[in-house]
């Protein structure tokens, strides 16, 4: 038996199938999780992820705890409400955790991290808040709801009322705003338009059964993890854990190098890596013929393995099989043609490289090869 | 407390393997055979069906299908020897046929028992229910 949200029941009275994550009882889907990743790039679509862990810092010194704590710089965050997406590296690089922060007043910044991940994330940030004062506080109080789709953000306001639609619906991507006991921001993991709700989680259920009322549609995490994959979005543990650094799996943009006088930490293991140059990169993968890509996968250049799948599946809206593979930077230079071969139960497959996302606002990103070249 | 009778999904007049196939005996003497409920639950959202090709003699318990699901790819082992004389082509567009109706819409393929072919080795409904029943524990 695992930690239950407050819309657990929900979930089983849904007949949702049930599944493990990270010591939590969520539902994988309602039924269908294709049915349900078509949902949410057509129309609206709902989460529970109030599995996600919220944490709270305050205090005096919280700018200057966040400067040395995050790769990302807050300080790319110029109005109270913007969010940032940064990791959370160890001294050696390697990241610890993704996240999400908000900021809130100078005073005070909020982060979304993983529930995997809860345990050693909080262990980490008491470690190093009380050289800063920082009070650390976790909100287990609170339940989160992404609404997510081209219908999300309307839906939303009708649900929540003439008054938070007046608070939020000028609110620009990656913005947030607190409006009573709710807190709205504009990002999600979808590659949609919509709004991740945080509210107290006596409210939770009531919203959700006003949401589904409406007809958004509940998904599971299944198709969670479809949707982020098409649009290029990282799952920590498949895509990057400790032993891998930013460099090493496409989040090379979420690394603010400058001001060169801001330590953080992680950045002397970044700086030397830079340096030497990175031996492995996170690329996009798309299968041509029948079949579905799966983690752990051999990807084979000229007749070597060169790396392995880190996330692999099948694409609801291409119709194929995508993935992320971690390869070998030297072996990505040396077919012009971008060709690789997956070694699919035994037998090699082939796929092509190519640069993600794979899917953005529902529509393909990826184009038709260049003939002739 | 008797689970055969309790658990839906596992029609009476079917036969079954530990492998999770069924197999009906039609009128003509062949045999139509797909995936049970059990099975399309535990596999997720069918992406991908490869059928045999229609005249393949197959060995009982052989390899001779794969259903690709958004989980796992799972091959199909044939209930018992023959020659496959109908493969259901529409699973090839329609693969969650397989979710939908898998006693139904969503069989895979008719198979002629071959000379001495047994049938009784098959496992009944209840018989079925039972063992997964006890794979649930």
């Amino acid at each position: 038996m695992g930690k239950k949200t407050p819309l657990y029941d929900w979930h089983a009275a849904m007949d949702g199938k049930i599944v493990d994550f990270g010591g939590w009882d969520m539902p994988l889907h309602y039924g269908s999780q294709i049915e349900e990743h078509h949902a949410v790039r057509r129309g609206v679509g709902m989460f529970d992820v109030s599995h996600m862990t919220i944490v709270d810092l305050e205090g005096t010194q919280v700018r200057s705890f966040l400067h040395y704590l995050l790769a990302n710089n807050i300080d790319r965050l110029k109005q109270p409400g913007k969010a940032l997406y940064t990791c959370m590296l160890n001294e050696g690089g390697g990241v610890i955790d993704d996240l999400i922060v908000y900021f809130i007043n100078d005073q005070w910044f909020r982060l979304v991290v993983n529930a995997a991940t809860h345990d050693k994330d909080l262990a980490w940030l008491e470690r190093h808040a009380n050289a800063f004062q920082v009070r650390v506080t976790e909100h287990q109080d609170l339940a989160m709801i992404a609404v997510q789709g081209p219908q999300a953000r309307d839906v939303v306001h009708t649900v929540l009322g003439t008054a938070v639609k007046e608070a939020i619906a000028a609110l620009a991507p990656f913005n947030s705003r607190q409006v009573g006991d709710i807190f709205i921001a504009r990002t999600g993991y979808t590659g949609e338009d919509g709004y991740e709700v945080i509210l107290p989680g006596d409210q939770a259920t009531d919203v959700w059964r006003r949401l589904h009322a409406t007809g958004v549609k509940p998904i599971g995490l299944g198709a969670r993890d479809t949707l982020r994959l098409e649009a290029g979005m990282n799952l920590y543990g498949a895509d990057m854990d400790e032993n891998i650094t930013p460099l090493e799996c496409g989040l090379d943009w979420t690394v603010a190098w400058e001001p060169a006088t801001r330590d953080f930490i992680g950045r002397a293991a970044l700086e030397t890596q830079r340096k030497n140059g990175v031996k492995h990169k996170l690329v996009g993968l798309i299968l041509n013929q029948k079949g579905v890509l799966r983690n752990h996968q051999h990807v084979i250049v000229e007749g070597r393995v060169c790396g392995e799948i880190t996330s692999g599946t099948f694409s609801p809206t291409l119709g194929q099989a995508i993935a992320f593979a971690r390869i070998s930077t030297e072996s990505i230079g040396a077919n012009t043609d971008n060709s690789c071969e997956i070694d699919m139960r035994g037998r090699l497959v082939a796929a092509t490289v190519v640069k993600p996302p794979f899917v953005r606002h529902g529509k393909s990103c990826l184009e038709a090869p260049a003939s002739g070249a | 407390m008797n689970i055969a009778s309790l658990r839906p999904g596992i029609p009476g007049e079917l036969k079954y393997t530990r492998t999770h196939e069924w197999a009906q005996l039609m009128d003509d003497g062949t045999l139509r055979i797909g995936i049970t409920e059990h099975a399309q639950d535990l596999l997720g959202d069918m992406v991908f069906v490869e059928l045999p090709a229609i005249g393949r003699h197959v060995a009982a318990a052989q390899e001779c299908a794969v259903v690709e699901s958004v989980k796992a790819a799972s091959d199909i082992y044939s209930p018992v020897a023959g020659e496959v004389v109908a493969i259901n082509e529409a699973l090839t567009s329609h693969p969650e046929l397989v979710n939908k109706d898998p006693y139904g819409e969503g069989w895979i393929m008719r198979l002629k028992p071959g000379n001495g072919a047994d049938l009784s080795g098959l496992l009944t409904a209840a018989a079925y229910a039972e063992l997964i029943a006890a794979e649930a524990h």
